[in-house]
C-alpha cells in the first residue's frame, strides 16, 4: 500500500470526492491563493499547502478563495450546504473561531433541530487545532471540546493519514455538519493510505491496541504518543489498550465503556485543557457507569489550564507527551499511589 | 414590466394577511396564550411584499427577529405559521422552532433569526448554491437597522461583492434598534455605505409598495443578470414594540396614531389603486375580509392542535447520529 502524508491523504480526499460530486466545493482563506496577484497563482493552496493542486483541476468556481472574513464565508458555506450545495470550508485555525462561532453553533448546528427536521446541512469545517508550531496563544488551541458540547454537531479528529482520508470522505458524504480538526504538526507524517476512496464510519471508535492491564483513552495527535507508550510497557509486560475515539461526536460509549471495564484502569489522555474538555467528559462517563469495575481512580492527561506558551522551553512541557501518559499509566498500576493521590 | 390584475390582488392579500396575522398574534400574546419572545412586522407589510413579489420558490430569503411578515410574503402557508407560533406539534417546525425560528426552506424562508446579523452570510450561501448550480435564482437578506452594524452584514457586503453574488441586502429602517434610534446608531448613511463597497444603492419609503417593488425589480433583475449585488434602504415604522410586552415608552407622543394615520401601506395602496382605477374598493374588501377569515379558522385550529410530546423531544438533532 502507498506511504501518503497527511497532508496528500487530506489533499486526496477532497480531490477524490469533488471529481465524484459536483455539488461539493471547497471555500478558504488562500484555499487556492495568489488571486488577483501578479505572481503564481495557487500560490499556496491553503498556509500549510493542504489543498494545493485542488483549484487548476477544478476552476476558481469550485476552489473558492475568499478575504479574510470568517463570519461571512464559514456563514455562506453554511447557507449554501442548507440549500444544496456541500461545502468545505476551510477555518485556517481554529483559534478564529471566535470572530465566526456564532454561524456555527447558533446557525449550521440548529437548523435541523429549529425547522422541524427540514433542514439539511451538509457542511464540513476543515480547520487546524493543536500546539508544538511554536505558534502562541492565538494558534496553537485544541478547542474540539467546544464544539463537541453543540448539539447538532460532529466532531472528528484523525489521528494519522489513513484515518484522516476515511474520515474527511465520511464527512464530506454526511448530511450533518462536522467540524473536521486536523492536527498541524501531523501534516508531514505517513501511513499506508489506499488509492482509492473509502470512508470510515463515525461513532465507531478504533482499538489500536490491545492490553489487559490499563486502557488509555485518546484522539488526534495524542493517539500516536499512546500507541508508542503500549509498545514500550508491552516490552515489559504491562499490556495497554489504546483507543483512538476518532470522533468526540458521536462517542462511541460501547467501546469506552468496554474497553474501561475489561481492563478497570483508565487513562484519558487530552491535548486540550482539563475543565470541561474530553477527558473530564470521558472520566465521567467510566466513572458513572464502568464503577463496579474500577480498580484505580481514573487518570486524566491533558494541557494545563493555561494559554498555550511562545518559548520552546515552555510549550514543549505544556503539551502532553508519552512521558506524562507513560506515569500515568504506571500510577494506575499502583494502586497505594493511586490511593493517595485521593 | 408592470403589476396586472392579478399581482396588484395578491400584494394586498399578503399585505392583508400579515396585517391580520400580526394583529392576532398581539392579541393572543396580550391574552397569554403565546409564549416566548414575539416580535411582529404589523406597519411594515409593504416592504417584506414589495419586494418577494419579485421571488419565486427558486429563490431564497433570510429574515429577521421579525419574520412573520417575510415568511407570508414569501408564501409560507399562514395554517403552518400560527400553530408553530403556539408552539404546537402541527406547527411547520413541529413547535421547536417559534416565533423567532419560523422557517420553510422548502418556499426558499431560510428563518426568522434570533441572532441580529445572522442571515447575511447564509444569503450569500444561498446565492452562490443559485449561482453554482446555475437556478436563475437570487438571495435577499432583509435586515433590520440594528443589524446594519453588525460585522457579519459589512462582511457578507464586501462577500457578495468579491464573489459577484445574486443577493440584494434590504436594509429595513424601522427607525429602533431595540430602543435606541437608528438616527443615532447607524453612522453614515446605509447607501454610502453599500457604494463603499460599490453597490448600487437606493432609499425607498417602506409604506409606499410601489416604491418599493420598483426599486427591488431593480435590483432583482441586476442579480439575475449576473451583475451582483444591490442594497435598498427601506425607511418605515412598526407599529408594535419591539417585542410584544414593550412599552413603547422611547417613541415619540402619538408617534404610532399618527404612522397609521398618514402612512399606513394599507391604506396608500387603496388609495392608490383607487385614484388609478385599477382595482374596485369592494374587491379591496373582500381581500380584506377573506385575509381575516384565513387568520381566524388558522388560530382555531392551532389552539386546538397537540402540543409535542416527550417523544418529540430528541428527534431531528441529527440526519443521522
Amino acid at each position: 500500500m502507498p506511504k501518503k502524508t497527511y497532508r496528500q491523504a487530506i489533499n486526496e480526499a477532497l480531490r477524490q470526492e469533488m471529481e465524484r460530486d459536483p455539488r461539493v466545493v471547497l471555500m478558504g482563506e488562500d484555499v487556492a491563493g495568489g488571486y488577483g496577484a501578479p505572481g503564481e497563482d495557487d500560490a499556496w493552496g491553503g498556509p500549510l499547502g493542504v489543498t494545493k493542486g485542488l483549484m487548476p483541476i477544478f476552476g476558481r468556481d469550485r476552489v473558492l478563495d475568499t478575504p479574510i472574513t470568517e463570519g461571512a464565508f464559514i456563514g455562506a458555506a453554511a447557507g449554501a450546504a442548507a440549500t444544496g450545495l456541500r461545502p468545505v470550508a476551510e477555518l485556517m485555525f481554529v483559534d478564529f473561531m471566535g470572530v465566526c462561532f456564532d454561524q456555527i453553533f447558533n446557525q449550521a448546528a440548529k437548523f435541523r433541530y429549529m425547522f422541524g427536521g427540514k433542514a439539511v446541512t451538509p457542511l464540513v469545517i476543515r480547520t487546524m487545532y493543536g500546539a508544538g508550531f511554536r505558534a502562541a496563544s492565538q494558534h496553537s488551541q485544541c478547542l474540539y471540546p467546544l464544539f463537541t458540547h453543540i448539539p447538532g454537531l460532529k466532531v472528528v479528529l484523525p489521528s494519522n493519514a489513513y484515518e484522516a482520508k476515511g474520515l474527511l470522505i465520511q464527512a464530506i458524504r454526511d448530511d450533518d455538519p462536522v467540524v473536521f480538526f486536523e492536527h498541524k504538526a501531523m501534516y508531514d507524517e505517513e501511513a499506508d493510505v489506499p488509492d482509492e476512496a473509502y470512508a470510515i464510519p463515525f461513532g465507531e471508535a478504533n482499538v489500536t491496541r490491545e492490553g489487559d492491564d490499563v486502557t488509555v483513552i485518546t484522539m488526534g495527535r495524542m493517539v500516536n504518543y499512546a500507541n508508542q507508550v503500549a509498545d514500550k510497557l508491552d516490552k515489559e509486560g504491562i499490556g495497554v489498550t489504546v483507543v483512538d475515539l476518532r470522533t468526540t461526536s458521536p462517542l462511541d460509549r460501547e467501546t469506552v465503556l468496554e474497553t474501561a471495564s475489561e481492563t478497570g484502569r483508565v487513562v484519558v489522555v487530552d491535548e486540550a485543557h482539563p475543565r470541561c474538555g474530553m477527558a473530564a467528559d470521558i472520566a465521567a462517563l467510566v466513572g458513572q457507569e464502568c464503577f463496579g469495575s474500577l480498580k484505580a481512580p481514573v487518570r486524566m492527561v491533558t494541557a494545563p489550564h493555561s494559554p498555550v506558551p511562545f518559548s520552546p522551553a515552555l510549550e514543549d512541557i505544556y503539551v502532553p507527551g508519552p512521558d506524562r501518559i507513560e506515569a500515568a499509566v504506571r500510577a494506575t498500576l499502583d494502586n497505594a499511589v493511586a490511593r493517595a493521590a485521593e | 414590466m408592470q403589476l396586472s390584475r392579478e399581482d396588484l390582488l395578491k400584494a394586498f392579500e399578503r399585505m392583508c394577511l400579515i396585517r391580520e396575522f400580526e394583529d392576532a398574534v398581539h392579541e393572543e400574546f396580550s391574552a397569554g396564550n403565546i409564549p416566548g419572545f414575539v416580535h411582529l412586522y404589523a406597519g411594515e407589510e409593504a416592504s417584506g411584499v414589495g419586494v418577494c413579489m419579485h421571488l419565486d420558490d427558486r429563490d431564497n430569503i433570510a429574515s429577521t427577529h421579525r419574520g412573520h411578515g417575510h415568511c407570508i410574503a414569501k408564501g409560507v402557508d399562514v395554517a403552518g405559521m400560527m400553530p408553530e407560533i403556539f408552539g404546537k406539534k402541527t406547527g411547520l417546525c413541529g413547535g421547536k422552532g417559534g416565533s423567532m425560528h419560523i422557517a420553510d426552506l422548502g418556499k426558499g424562508m431560510m428563518g426568522a433569526n434570533g441572532i441580529v446579523g445572522g442571515g447575511p452570510p447564509l444569503v450569500c450561501g444561498a446565492a452562490l448554491t443559485a449561482k453554482t448550480l446555475k437556478t436563475g435564482g437570487v438571495a435577499v437578506a432583509f435586515v433590520g437597522d440594528g443589524a446594519s452594524n453588525q460585522g457579519t452584514t459589512l462582511e457578507s457586503f464586501n462577500l457578495a461583492r468579491v464573489w459577484n453574488l445574486p443577493v440584494i441586502f434590504v436594509i429595513e429602517d424601522n427607525g429602533y434598534a431595540e430602543s435606541t434610534a437608528s438616527s443615532w446608531s447607524v453612522s453614515g448613511s446605509q447607501t454610502e455605505r453599500a457604494k463603499g463597497f460599490g453597490m448600487p444603492a437606493t432609499e425607498v419609503d417602506g409604506h409606499d409598495f410601489f416604491a418599493v417593488w420598483e426599486a427591488a425589480r431593480e435590483a432583482i433583475e441586476r442579480a439575475r443578470a449576473g451583475e451582483g449585488p444591490s442594497l435598498i434602504h427601506v425607511r418605515l415604522k412598526r407599529y408594535y414594540g419591539h417585542f410584544e410586552g414593550d412599552a413603547q415608552t422611547y417613541k415619540g407622543a402619538n408617534e404610532n396614531e399618527e404612522t397609521r394615520a398618514n402612512k399606513d401601506c394599507l391604506m396608500l395602496f387603496r388609495r392608490r389603486v383607487g385614484e388609478a382605477g385599477l382595482l374596485e374598493g369592494e374587491e379591496l374588501d373582500a381581500v380584506e375580509r377573506s385575509a381575516k377569515q384565513r387568520v381566524e379558522q388558522c388560530l382555531l385550529q392551532a389552539k386546538a392542535a397537540d402540543m409535542p410530546t416527550e417523544a418529540d423531544l430528541l428527534t431531528d438533532v441529527y440526519v443521522s447520529y
